[in-house]
């Protein structure tokens, strides 16, 4: 098992009548909610916990890309990403990922992804999401017909800028390069790749065509997402493929852990009302752009099953969060129990634990990553052991990687 | 054919199959409908079509019709639909267009200004003033629309939701199906701002040109009315008391007054 720790970069300054005052946390939110020098801390304090958990073992540090939100502070997720990358020395650097349709030229993504993956001597798993329409519609202006071309373009574009070892011309429809030469080129050429997918056939065969792992980041937690996942590998039986490896998947699930399950609730409740309440009060009209779904994917219904109003979960009290799956929350034992449920039920080798929701203070992240890294995780690591080999889907790093820093320690102590 | 009798008829353009209405006799007329798009039974249809031979080609991707993914930008939906004027035999027909298919009318006659000599632009999109933002039709919920659209919301939502019943989950399936396909295709040339360049070509524009515009447009208000009357030679504007941006069923009279000017 892989587990990757996950904050989404939530602003935890939203004031208490966020959802009734406001009309969308994305988009067009009110940007004086923003204040940048509580921003400092913000930021610090997140990238401190992204290192803390790098120190307890976690298999990955994950970062995604969101735009105009107070949702998740990280439009730039190669910038965080670099901020880590010497600092935290032993995790994978989980990049979920570069919305490829939005880099102009997309090589800007090979360029950026190659640069992390030699800072951190080949420790990049590389995301490659379409990104939610929020984002790129409304956001980046990107023409909601035309984003699935465009991603399918860059994607060809960024494969071939690794693969190749000599400069070629690229005659796109989206970009036109007359000498496209990636400079530098990644230690892992290719970088294990994930997707995240919302419910689609057309993204299932894109991740089975490619070998990439199929990663589902749903707030709604593990219940929830069985269908999608059926689909998954029905689909992947429907084709013959050669293996049902747990690890060409991936899911998102919010996880707290306390030293009881009574001690869960009061902990964190209200960090998790804050997250339903006000992190993901998006105005239905930013939801979703007509023409970013293909008409298939909404003709197959995956809409409604997949996809289920963002808000729904803002008014559930702790127990039907907890009783529907939304939240893993309770004692070591209990979490424990869940995650096996969520691990077989999902047939899943990739987790990405969302240890730090909404407004949760420092102190009580630590308290359940913690409990999580020693007394959860050990218990699930090795619960796919006919598939401990397969490593197509993560890092493969180099044995012998540089020491960040140790120009000024040589020069402090004298030596060479 | 009998005569102000609408019919929808197939036929296949170089690049993709059309859905066409047509109907009634008279003059040649092409009207080509906004993003709303266009049924059968529209009652500004029929009554075009007491005047005119009316052929009103639906974008693929509108009604029954599928998308067509060849048809990407400003210059593919304007020659696709000088494809089929030529399809059609027209010559030099009256051509028509209500907000997105005024602009796509206005460019076709920018860029092909000797095959049109008669334009009608019924509150066309297509340009773009800072001082005056287009609302974001693309972010705007269904209920929310009769407020921009109509002059009187009130019987304009009426009119927009005649026979429909959204707590039908088919019904509401089959809608969500048909907004998808249409203002996606829509999208393609009026996301995430409907303008593409039309203002550098207005200056070709050799057509006999009026400007009709309802008086309470919120959608695209007067100001690019009186915009597109400065930038087109000879136009004249025409303003209509009473009426929003669905000036062709609140004021259809006051319509088709304008056109016949062109006559």
């Amino acid at each position: 098992m892989k587990f990757t720790w996950f904050n989404l970069m939530p602003w935890p300054h939203l004031p208490d009548d966020f959802r009734q005052k406001n009309k969308s946390v994305w988009v067009d939110i009110d940007s004086t909610l923003y204040d940048p020098v509580k921003g400092h801390d913000v930021y610090n304090d997140y990238l401190d916990m992204l290192e803390y958990a790098d120190n307890l073992g976690y298999d990955g540090l994950g970062i995604n890309e969101h735009h105009q939100n107070a949702y998740g502070l990280m439009p730039s997720p190669n910038i965080m990403a670099a901020a880590i990358s010497r600092r935290a020395l032993n995790s994978a650097i989980v990049v979920l990922g570069n919305s490829l349709g939005l880099y102009n030229p997309p090589t800007r993504v090979a360029e950026e992804f190659a640069m992390l993956d030699v800072i951190t001597g080949g420790r990049l798993v590389a995301g490659f999401p379409v990104g939610s329409s929020m984002d790129i519609n409304y956001c980046y202006g990107d023409i909601p017909a035309l984003s699935r071309e465009r991603y399918q373009e860059a994607h060809d574009l960024i494969k071939k800028a690794w693969a190749e070892p000599k400069p070629f011309a690229w005659n796109g429809r989206y970009t036109k390069l007359r000498y496209v030469n990636t400079w530098p080129k990644p230690i892992q050429n290719p970088p294990p790749i994930h997707v995240p997918g919302g419910g689609s056939v057309e993204t299932y065969d894109f991740c089975l065509d490619n070998t990439y792992s199929y990663s589902y980041l749903s707030f709604s937690g593990y219940i929830r997402a069985k269908l999608l996942m059926q689909g998954y590998w029905d689909r992947l039986t429907e084709r013959n493929e050669p293996d049902e490896s747990p690890y060409r998947a991936g899911f998102a699930q919010t996880i707290c852990v306390a030293e009881t399950d009574a001690e869960a609730e009061r902990l964190y409740k209200d960090h998790v009302s804050y997250f339903f309440n006000r992190c993901l009060h998006v105005a239905p009209g930013f939801a979703d752009a007509p023409g970013y779904r293909t008409i298939k994917t909404i003709k197959s219904g995956a809409l409604s099953q997949f996809a289920p109003d963002l808000g729904e979960a803002a008014h559930m009290p702790w127990k039907q969060l907890v009783d529907e799956g939304y939240i893993i929350a309770g004692s070591p034992a209990t979490v424990r129990e869940k995650m096996e449920d969520l691990i077989k039920g999902l047939r899943v080798g990739n987790i990405f634990c969302l240890m730090h929701i909404g407004d949760m203070p420092m102190e009580k992240t630590k308290h359940s990553t913690k409990l999580f890294a020693e007394q959860v995780i050990p218990h699930l690591r090795n619960m796919w052991p006919e598939y401990e080999d397969d490593n197509r889907f993560w890092i493969e790093p180099l044995n012998k990687r540089a020491t960040p820093g140790s120009i000024s320690e040589r020069k402090a102590t004298g030596e060479a | 054919m009998e005569a102000n009798n609408i019919e929808l008829r197939t036929f296949k353009a170089p690049i993709a199959d059309i859905h066409l209405l047509e109907g009634g006799s008279g003059p040649d007329l092409l009207f080509l409908h906004g993003a709303g798009g266009l049924t059968k039974e529209d009652p500004f249809l029929a009554a075009l079509a007491e005047k005119y031979h009316v052929y009103a080609p639906l974008l693929p991707g509108f009604g029954e019709s599928e998308e067509c993914g060849e048809i990407r930008n400003m210059l593919d939906f304007t020659l696709h639909t000088l494809d089929i004027l030529m399809a059609l035999n027209l010559d030099k027909p009256i051509v028509v267009g209500h907000s997105m298919g005024g602009m796509i009318a206005a460019e076709m006659a920018a860029i092909a200004p000797n095959d049109i000599d008669k334009l009608c632009l019924i509150c066309p999109a297509g340009l773009w003033l800072d001082e005056h933002p287009i609302p974001d039709i693309f972010a705007t919920m269904p209920y929310e629309l009769p407020e921009l659209l109509f002059h009187d919301p009130e019987a304009g939502g009426a009119m927009m939701t005649a026979g429909a019943d959204f707590s039908d989950p088919e019904f509401l399936t089959a809608f969500l199906i048909q907004n998808a396909r249409q203002l996606g295709m829509a999208g393609k040339i009026l996301f995430p701002v409907p303008e593409r360049g039309l203002s550098e070509r207005l200056y070709r524009v050799k057509a006999k040109t009026i400007l009709v515009w309802g008086e309470s447009d919120k959608l695209i208000a007067m100001p690019y009315g009186e915009a597109f009357n400065k930038a087109i030679a000879g136009s004249e504007l025409i303003r209509v008391p009473e009426a929003g941006h669905m000036i062709i069923v609140e004021q259809t009279a006051a319509v088709l007054g304008a056109i016949g000017k062109l006559s």
